[in-house]
Order: structure tokens, then C-alpha cells, then sequence
């Protein structure tokens, strides 16, 4: 094994790329994931506006999402992709899926970080003369902020994982880089730079996530 | 005037086999300005009760009035506008843990976004400073005692200058001198800005302490009500008997007693106000040549108001006279023994039925 035939140019440019589709895919999870979270936790038993059917509905397709392997979620969803996106090739293809395989995950996540919230302080904000929007924006979502950077910080993990996922299929990044001479063309030590990388980009989402949570922490 | 009138209000919850019961036709009268307590064992239907009247619960059969208003099935701006004049005051204090004191005091004022933020400012160190905490202002809620945590609460309840205060076990969660001084302190609010408190409690001794007027309530129902010297001396349902009992330091031995017949000579002695301070037993006994034993009693004030209660039992001469002379005197007399009374139907307290209402 030798380090010296490493392309550190194209390490450089894919890293790029994953940085691109993990923060690019989850800045829309959050956009997509946050309301539905939400939704799911006003609609949900003894909620604000408990509605069965609605919260039925919404966690049914949701779970079908959840429960697809994100590779056959990939493949199924090229058609509407390109639909979408106009290419089911490159960063710009593989933003679409990739929020769609996380959204339902990330909203769940939010669904258990609000009902975590203590029912006391909802029931003090309405008794306060709050609006349900009110209560939701100024009390429910500060108080569950700790809970809500932790879910981000699961959700961009689990985004790592996914974009080296869609490399294999033409997205490009670290995964894509790897896979490509690490498997394709048994060059080993560019695979382990590869992963090296990753598991470091891995660690650092981790600590700065528990950082957050920790600054927004004030029980 | 009457501030809160509850008109044959009923509720009842969807249970597992069809509705539950929790409170059953239950009229109550508030008046502008008074401390009325609300008093009931565990599961009586007391936070239900209080609920109703802001609305964050609705009833199933019945009127609410605020201020002669009705306001039952207010919805949308009205009923946020009812809520504001209403504040409330939690057993857990239910404050936001991630503002800080001032900003929790702040939150009812900024969602009305009627005011500017120096005004709010101005507002907040002024409710601050009402309730003994301007020095903790930019204090977050975990590092912060029980009772200023609920100064924090009564001060963000008094925020929107309500008209009615509502207080939902607000001293349960504290220690005997916290109590203390948290019921000194909406004692002193009311006193000063004239709101109308009702205080909800399981325990006589917070009644006994702070309020005007009292309803019991007993599995759904209104079971007593009225002035608390009326209902704390002279309880007359056994659920009040029992409320009465358990804020006794010898687990009320003056009822019990009561409850086995001692004679046509044994009466209930009741002195309120001066008459608690005076010497009127022994010169009455002296003037009518009765002796007398005290078999029975208790010692204490409602509110600022001297109270003593003994059963005694008279022998001697003129018992008659004895009677008479202190009814003339201001005393309380209420003949013991004999059938009639409603104590025969009370036991003393058993071990097993106190500990169901230590909550
Ligand atoms: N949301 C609800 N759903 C179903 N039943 C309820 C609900 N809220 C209260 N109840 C029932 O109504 C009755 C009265 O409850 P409530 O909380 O008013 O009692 P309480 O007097 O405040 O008791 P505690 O002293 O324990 O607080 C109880 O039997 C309770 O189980
Ligand atoms: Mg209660």
C-alpha cells in the first residue's frame, strides 16, 4: 500500500461535494421536516388540535418513506428527480431524494422533541392569552431547542451516510470517491483516506452538536 | 359585585366506558375583591373546576360569567382577551426554562404586542420588585428556590393587571414557610390592587389562613360553603369534617370527641374575635356556680381573627343560666350529645382514610 499515488485534488473536490449535499440537503430537511414535525405533534393524541385521521394519514406516508432502504428510495424516486431537478446526476440530483429519505426521520425526531416539552407550559401560555401560534413559536420550540439541535445533529449524521450512498449512483463525494477506486479499482488507500475523512467529519457534526445542545440547555 | 358566577356547571370527561363525572351542577358566587378558597380532597374536581373559569376548560352543561359577562363559549380574540384578565398560578410553576426570570415576567406582555420594549422593561422591574426579586432578574428558573419560583409565576400572572387571580395548589409544591410567605404575599396583592383570588388547596390550614369565603367540594359537588370563621368552626358535611380534622395537630380530637355522647351538660363553646381574649368562661361559671371541665379544644386565628373552641362539660347549679349567659356574652353555644346532632354519624379518624388525602 503506498500513499504516494493519492489523488488529494479530487479527495479535495469530493469533500467538497459532500459538504455541499450534506449541508444543502440539510438545510431543506429542516425547511421540509420541521412543519411536518410540528404538524404531527398538533395533530396527535390529546394535542392542541388532536385530529386521528390527519395525524393517521400523515404518519402512514411517513412511515412507507421511512421504512424504503434509502438506496431503493434513490432508484424509485429518479423519475420524479429529474422532474424535480432536471438531472438525477450530481449534487444538484441527489439534494431531492436525500431530503426526501430524511424528512420523515427528522420530523419524527421533532414530533418526540415537542411532546417532550411539559404539558404545564403550554396549558401557562394559553392560560396567558397565547394564540396556539404563539404558544408553538414563543414557548413550545424555545423549550424544546436542546431536543430540536440534537435531532438536526442525528439527522446530518444519518445525511453522511446517505450521500456516500447516492455517490454510488452518480452523486459524487466522499462515498462516490471511495467506492470508485477503492472497490473499482482496488486502490485500497484512497478508500481508507476516504473513510478516514468521513469518520472525522462524522466526530465533528457530533461534538459540535453537543455543544449546542448544551448552550441551549438552561433545566 | 360578583366577579366569577358559576351557574349549574357541569363536566364530565369521555372514559373508557362512556363519560365520566367530574363535576356535577356546581353553583359558586366570587365576589370583586375577596380570597375565596376552594378546598376538596384529591380528585374532587378542583383544577377542573378553576379551569372553567378561564376557559381552558370547557364545560358540558352550565353558564360562566366573568365580570357579568358571559363568556361560555367565547372563542378566537375574545377568549385571549378574557385570559388576560385573568391570571393563573401553577402548582409547578409551569416557567419557561429558557428565558430568564425577567423574560418569563415579560412573555404575557409581549404576546398582547400592545406595548413597546422600555415599557415592558419598566413593567417587568416594577412586578419584579412587587414580588421581592428584582435582584434575580437575569436568573434562569433552575437556579431559582421553589417559592421564588412561584413569586416569578404570581408576578407573570399579575402582568396584565387581571382582574382575577387563579391559584391551583400555588403552595403545594413548597415548604410549611414558604407557604407562609407565598400566601402573605397574594394576601398583600390582593389587598393592594384589589384583585379577586381564587386559591385552590387541599389543605384547611391555607383556607384558615388566607381567605374570606370557602367551598368545599366533595366528588363533583358544592358540599359546603361560606364564610371560613362559619365553615372552619362549625363544619357540617363529613367531607369538611375530615378537611377540618386533618389540619388538627392531634388529628382533631375536638370532633372526634364529639362524636361520643358525653350528656345533655356537654356544649360546644365557640369565641371569635375579643370574645377569644376575654374572660368571660369563668366568670360566667362563677356568677351561675357551675363547675366546669374542658374536655376538648382549640386555639388559633383565621386570618388575623382570634378563635377558641372548647367542649366542655357544665355541672352545677344553674347550667341553664350558665347558657344563656354566654350566648348573652357573644359565645357560640351549640349543645352536644343526644341523637340529633350530626357528629353522631362521625367517627374518629381512621389510619386508612387520613392517608387517602396526604397528597
Ligand atoms: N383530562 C381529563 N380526562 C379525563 N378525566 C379527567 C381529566 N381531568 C380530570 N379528570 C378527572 O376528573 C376528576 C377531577 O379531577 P381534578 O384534577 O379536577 O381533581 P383535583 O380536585 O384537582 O385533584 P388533585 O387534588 O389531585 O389535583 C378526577 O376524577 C380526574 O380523574
Ligand atoms: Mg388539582
Amino acid at each position: 500500500m503506498s500513499f504516494e499515488n493519492i489523488y488529494w485534488g479530487d479527495i479535495a473536490a469530493a469533500l467538497g461535494q459532500t459538504l455541499a449535499m450534506v449541508g444543502g440537503a440539510l438545510l431543506l430537511t429542516i425547511v421540509v421536516g420541521l412543519p411536518l414535525g410540528i404538524l404531527l405533534f398538533l395533530t396527535g393524541r390529546q394535542q392542541l388540535f388532536q385530529a386521528p385521521v390527519a395525524y393517521g394519514s400523515l404518519s402512514f406516508v411517513l412511515n412507507i418513506i421511512r421504512s424504503v432502504p434509502f438506496i431503493i428510495l434513490l432508484i424509485v424516486l429518479m423519475p420524479v428527480t429529474v422532474l424535480v431537478t432536471g438531472t438525477s446526476l450530481g449534487i444538484r440530483g441527489v439534494i431531492f431524494p436525500l431530503v426526501v429519505g430524511t424528512s420523515p426521520f427528522f420530523a419524527r425526531l421533532v414530533e418526540t422533541a415537542l411532546r417532550e416539552v411539559d404539558r404545564g407550559i403550554i396549558e401557562a401560555s394559553l392560560a396567558m392569552g397565547a394564540s396556539t401560534s404563539q404558544t408553538i413559536l414563543r414557548a413550545v420550540l424555545p423549550e424544546a431547542l436542546p431536543s430540536l439541535f440534537a435531532a438536526v445533529t442525528v439527522t446530518a449524521i444519518v445525511l453522511v451516510d446517505y450521500t456516500a450512498m447516492s455517490g454510488a449512483i452518480g452523486g459524487g463525494g466522499l462515498g462516490d470517491l471511495a467506492i470508485r477506486y477503492g472497490y473499482h479499482r482496488f486502490q485500497t488507500e484512497i478508500m481508507l483516506v476516504c473513510v478516514a475523512i468521513l469518520i472525522v467529519f462524522v466526530q465533528l457534526i457530533q461534538a459540535g452538536g453537543n455543544r449546542l445542545v448544551t448552550h441551549f440547555s438552561c433545566r | 359585585m360578583v366577579m366569577v358566577r358559576l351557574e349549574s356547571i357541569s363536566k364530565s370527561f369521555a372514559g373508557k366506558d362512556g363519560p365520566v363525572s367530574a363535576l356535577d351542577r356546581i353553583d359558586l358566587s366570587i365576589a370583586k375583591g375577596e380570597i375565596f378558597g376552594i378546598i376538596g380532597s384529591s380528585g374532587a374536581g378542583k383544577s377542573t373546576l378553576v379551569r372553567l373559569i378561564n376557559l381552558l376548560e370547557r364545560p358540558t352543561g352550565g353558564e360562566v360569567f366573568v365580570a357579568g359577562e358571559r363568556v361560555t363559549d367565547a372563542r378566537g380574540e375574545r377568549l385571549r382577551e378574557l385570559r388576560r384578565s385573568i391570571g393563573m398560578v401553577f402548582q409547578h410553576f409551569n416557567l419557561l426554562s429558557a428565558r430568564t426570570v425577567a423574560r418569563n415576567v415579560a412573555y404575557p406582555l409581549e404576546l398582547t404586542g400592545r406595548y413597546g420594549k422600555d415599557e415592558i422593561t419598566e413593567k417587568v422591574a416594577r412586578l419584579l420588585a412587587r414580588v421581592g426579586l428584582s435582584e434575580h432578574a437575569h436568573k434562569y428558573p433552575r437556579e431559582l428556590s421553589g417559592g421564588q419560583k412561584q413569586r416569578v409565576g404570581i408576578a407573570r400572572a399579575l402582568a396584565c393587571e387581571p382582574q382575577v387571580l387563579l391559584c391551583d395548589e400555588a403552595t403545594s409544591a413548597l415548604d410549611p414557610q414558604t407557604t407562609g410567605a407565598v400566601l402573605d404575599l397574594l394576601r398583600q396583592i390582593n389587598r393592594d390592587l384589589g384583585v379577586t383570588i381564587v386559591l385552590i388547596t387541599h389543605e384547611m390550614d391555607v383556607i384558615r389562613r388566607t381567605c374570606d369565603r370557602v367551598a368545599v367540594i366533595d366528588r363533583g359537588r358544592v358540599v359546603e360553603q361560606g364564610p371560613v370563621t362559619d365553615v372552619f368552626l362549625h363544619p357540617r358535611h363529613p367531607a369538611t369534617l375530615r378537611l377540618v380534622r386533618e389540619a388538627e395537630p392531634d388529628g382533631g380530637s375536638l370532633e372526634a370527641i364529639s362524636a361520643s355522647e358525653l350528656g345533655s351538660s356537654t356544649v360546644r363553646l365557640t369565641f371569635t374575635g375579643p370574645n377569644a381574649h376575654r374572660p368571660i368562661l369563668g366568670r360566667i361559671a362563677r356568677e351561675n356556680v357551675v363547675d366546669y371541665a374542658i374536655l376538648a379544644g382549640r386555639v388559633g386565628h383565621i386570618r388575623e381573627a382570634p378563635y377558641a373552641q372548647f367542649i366542655v362539660s357544665l355541672s352545677g347549679r344553674d347550667i341553664a343560666g350558665a347558657i344563656a349567659g354566654l350566648r348573652a356574652s357573644g359565645v357560640d353555644v351549640e349543645l352536644q350529645g343526644g341523637p340529633q346532632t350530626e357528629q353522631t354519624a362521625v367517627t374518629s379518624p381512621r389510619v386508612g382514610e387520613r392517608a387517602l388525602h396526604v397528597v
